[in-house]
């Protein structure tokens, strides 16, 4: 057993003999991102008791990526966080290429980090929408939908589409970026900080906003830390913690970028710290466009998309379609190494962890997502104790849960 | 006769008046729409222009559900309630000299009674629903207009000093024709109050807690469906319309304009109108919402001593100068 969570915050219990007031929230309230409940004990309208209940949205990711193959496993992950979709194939892919032991060619690890980063604004800019939609602030939400809208456009000629990519492959990427593709990225990275300024101006000098926000939702580092609470809202807290940095995957080290840290843990310096990191996003893009290399964008031997599950093939004529799974098969090895691995990624909404392992055989024995959702929903009965509605809803959309990956 | 002459005029500021709540929807969208750059209603008529009817003919075809737990007759009473209310304070309202249905001299009163008195259809439906949610908006509405209910009437207060009267029209008089004679600048302090009193009394942004789409689902209409739904936001709409009206008519000068528009007394007290309505529009479309307590806390910490001290001034000066 660990030890008991010890929170600096106080439980207060409804006045006299008065009864408390029960209220379930969600799962169909405008405001519960998704298919979130919540149950509620109120004193008026503050909360003494919340209790997320999850699970609205589960569609067992974890086993059904047992009967696929690691290739197939793929598409799922498109639905974890499907705002920012591409950072969790990316996360995918560097799990099983560790797994596998596969190096990715320079260029694809610099299109994956662009894209990684491309997925981080575009998932930032829905939090900062549809967070300030909650408290109220109609317009930045459809400035954030335009921005986001050019970003769509891009993956969509990069890809074909628009939120379920599963652009990036086991070993590297599907396909190479085009000349128009690199042009209009350039263009919208080197204007999209202006546009942050734009948003900042409607909202962040605004008194309402500055009192919804300032000293609302606070999470002491420590407390944070305790909760498994990783991404920007860890640091908005004041730790400096990224797995960018820390253990940097594809081409973080070697791109040059800040990680902005928060110092009061409120909403508010979470807001700061994810609107700080759109800029080092627009920032990490340029650069690798700027250091773009020429070459292949697959490794050699990275598996293809059709992979044998088990034995040997049964026609020579197949075996130039199975990559890596067929040498390992000609070199009497199983077809995967067995073992575990844990591979983490810089998800935007925190540290996307994939754990596998691997019986040898095509498919994975038991796949495990560590999502970020899902611990953040976690420690919404800690911030939440003493509050009110209103700064629970602020609270659930300073936290960004997305409820498909909260549930996978 | 005198009394069908009166009908036929109720009439037709009751169409009017309709007409203004149905395109000052449209208008909303349309103006917040292009804030947000988009393009608002479209698709019915030429630029969406004939959405608001296809609105109205939507909600008068819905149906009329009522939940079963809910308390019946005060549920089918309550947006009646908001609406009559909002309706009737229009009869003290001076449109132009002498365009007045009921020219009584407790006028200001009147107003402040009805807008109170449409409260307590917000109060009802949200307490008749019996839903959590629009008991919370009903409760929320209930502690809002209290508060700001006094923070307005001491704003009008000072109007009531300078102009000696509570006839609408003769507070209109009291202000001259001249520019400078409009009571904004004496009572700048109440016109601030005033101002913020007015978007909280009618539930709007940021004020707008009874009905936070995000936080209550609809508030107090969450129950409602059809024309009962309609009628709440009719009476909102209409609020809005009076809500101008006396501020135009205490603080901007009424009907008084630079000069006077030929035929169409009335030209400048309803295009002062408008200008408060775009104001209410502008002002949705660019702040974020108050919570409960910060409002309350705006309310009696800041607006109420602002609007006595208001008062306190302008008895001085009232003293010393006249």
């Amino acid at each position: 057993m660990t030890k008991p969570m010890h929170t600096t915050l106080e439980v207060p219990v409804a006045a006299g003999d008065e009864e408390s007031y029960s209220l379930r929230m969600g799962p169909q309230h405008p405001a519960t991102h998704g298919v979130l409940r919540v149950d509620l004990e109120l004193d008026g309208e503050t909360i003494l008791d919340c209790t997320p209940r999850v699970g609205y949205l589960h569609r067992g990711f974890d086993k059904l990526a047992e009967h696929r193959t690691y290739a197939q496993g793929l598409i799922l992950t498109d639905r974890l966080d499907y705002v920012g979709a591409m950072a969790n194939n990316v996360g995918y892919c560097v799990a099983v290429e560790k797994l596998l032991g596969i190096d990715v060619p320079l260029r694809a690890k610099y299109i994956r980090t662009m894209v990684s980063e491309m997925s981080r604004i575009c998932g930032h800019l829905l939090w900062l929408a549809t967070h300030a939609l909650d408290i109220g602030a109609m317009t930045v939400f459809l400035y954030c939908f335009r921005e986001r809208e050019v970003l769509l456009e891009l993956f969509e000629e990069l890809c074909g589409a628009r939120l379920t990519f599963s652009y990036p492959r086991i070993g590297g990427v599907r396909q190479d970026v085009t000349h128009s593709f690199i042009r209009r990225l350039t263009e919208f990275a080197n204007t999209f900080p202006g546009w942050i300024e734009d948003y900042e101006t409607l909202i962040d000098t605004n008194r309402i906003w500055l009192k919804r926000t300032r000293g609302v939702g606070v999470i002491s580092g420590e407390d944070a830390l305790d909760l498994g609470i990783t991404g920007p809202s860890l640091r908005g807290s004041g730790i400096k913690y990224d797995v960018r940095k820390a253990r940097p995957y594809d081409a973080y080290s070697l791109v040059d970028f800040e990680v902005p840290v928060g110092r009061d843990g409120d909403i508010y310096a979470r807001y700061r710290c994810r609107m700080e990191e759109m800029r080092q996003s627009a920032r990490i893009i340029l650069q690798c466009i700027d250091q773009l290399p020429p070459g292949p964008i697959v490794g050699d031997d990275a598996p293809d998309l059709v992979m044998p599950l088990h034995g040997h093939p049964k026609k020579e004529a197949d075996a130039s379609r199975w990559g890596t799974g067929l040498i390992r098969l000609l070199q009497d090895r199983s077809l995967f190494p067995r073992g575990e691995v844990y591979v983490s990624v810089e998800a935007p909404k925190g540290e996307l962890g994939f754990y596998f392992i691997s019986d040898g055989s095509g498919r994975p024995y038991r796949m495990h997502i560590r999502s970020p959702s899902f611990i953040h929903i976690g420690a919404l009965p800690f911030m939440t104790r003493g509050a009110m509605i209103a700064d629970l809803i602020a609270i659930i959309g300073t936290l960004d849960v997305v409820l498909g990956e909260c549930d996978r | 006769m005198h009394v069908l002459v009166l009908l036929i005029q109720i009439l037709v500021l009751f169409a009017v008046v309709m007409l203004h709540v149905a395109y000052a929807t449209y208008f909303e969208r349309k103006i917040i729409g292009h804030m947000q750059v988009r393009m608002g209603p479209m698709r019915v008529g030429w630029h969406g222009l004939l959405q608001p009817i296809a609105d109205g003919i939507k909600s008068f075809f819905k149906e009329d559900v009522v939940p079963e737990q809910a308390d019946r007759p005060i549920f089918l009473a309550a947006p009646v309630i908001c609406l009559v209310a909002m309706l009737t304070s229009l009869a003290v309202l001076p449109f132009a000299p002498g365009w007045v249905l009921a020219d009584i001299n407790i006028g200001l009163i009147f107003i402040l009674a009805m807008s109170s008195l449409s409260s307590y259809g917000v109060i009802l439906a949200g307490w008749a629903s019996n839903s959590k949610y629009t008991f919370l908006g009903g409760l929320r509405s209930m502690a809002q207009v209290i508060s700001y209910e006094i923070a307005m009437g001491l704003s009008l207060v000072g109007v009531m000093m300078l102009s000696g009267t509570l006839n609408l029209s003769e507070i209109v008089q009291a202000q001259g024709t001249s520019f400078t004679g409009m009571y904004v600048f004496p009572q700048i302090i109440a016109f601030f109050v005033f101002c913020v009193a007015m978007l909280a009394e009618t539930n709007r942004v940021p004020f707008d807690l009874p009905e936070a789409e995000t936080e209550l689902v609809s508030g107090y209409a969450t129950e409602y469906s059809g024309m009962r739904y309609a009628m709440f936001f009719m009476a909102e709409y209409i609020g809005m319309m009076v809500m101008s009206a006396i501020g135009t008519i205490c603080f901007l000068g009424g009907w008084n304009g630079p000069f006077t528009v030929p035929g169409v007394p009335f030209f400048w007290f309803v295009l002062k109108i408008y200008v408060f309505l775009f104001v209410f529009i502008w002002i949705r479309a660019t702040l974020p919402r108050y919570r409960y307590d910060q409002l309350m806390e705006l309310g009696w910490k800041l607006l109420i001593p602002l609007a006595l001290a208001n008062i306190a001034l302008t008895g001085i000066v009232k003293a010393v100068i006249g």
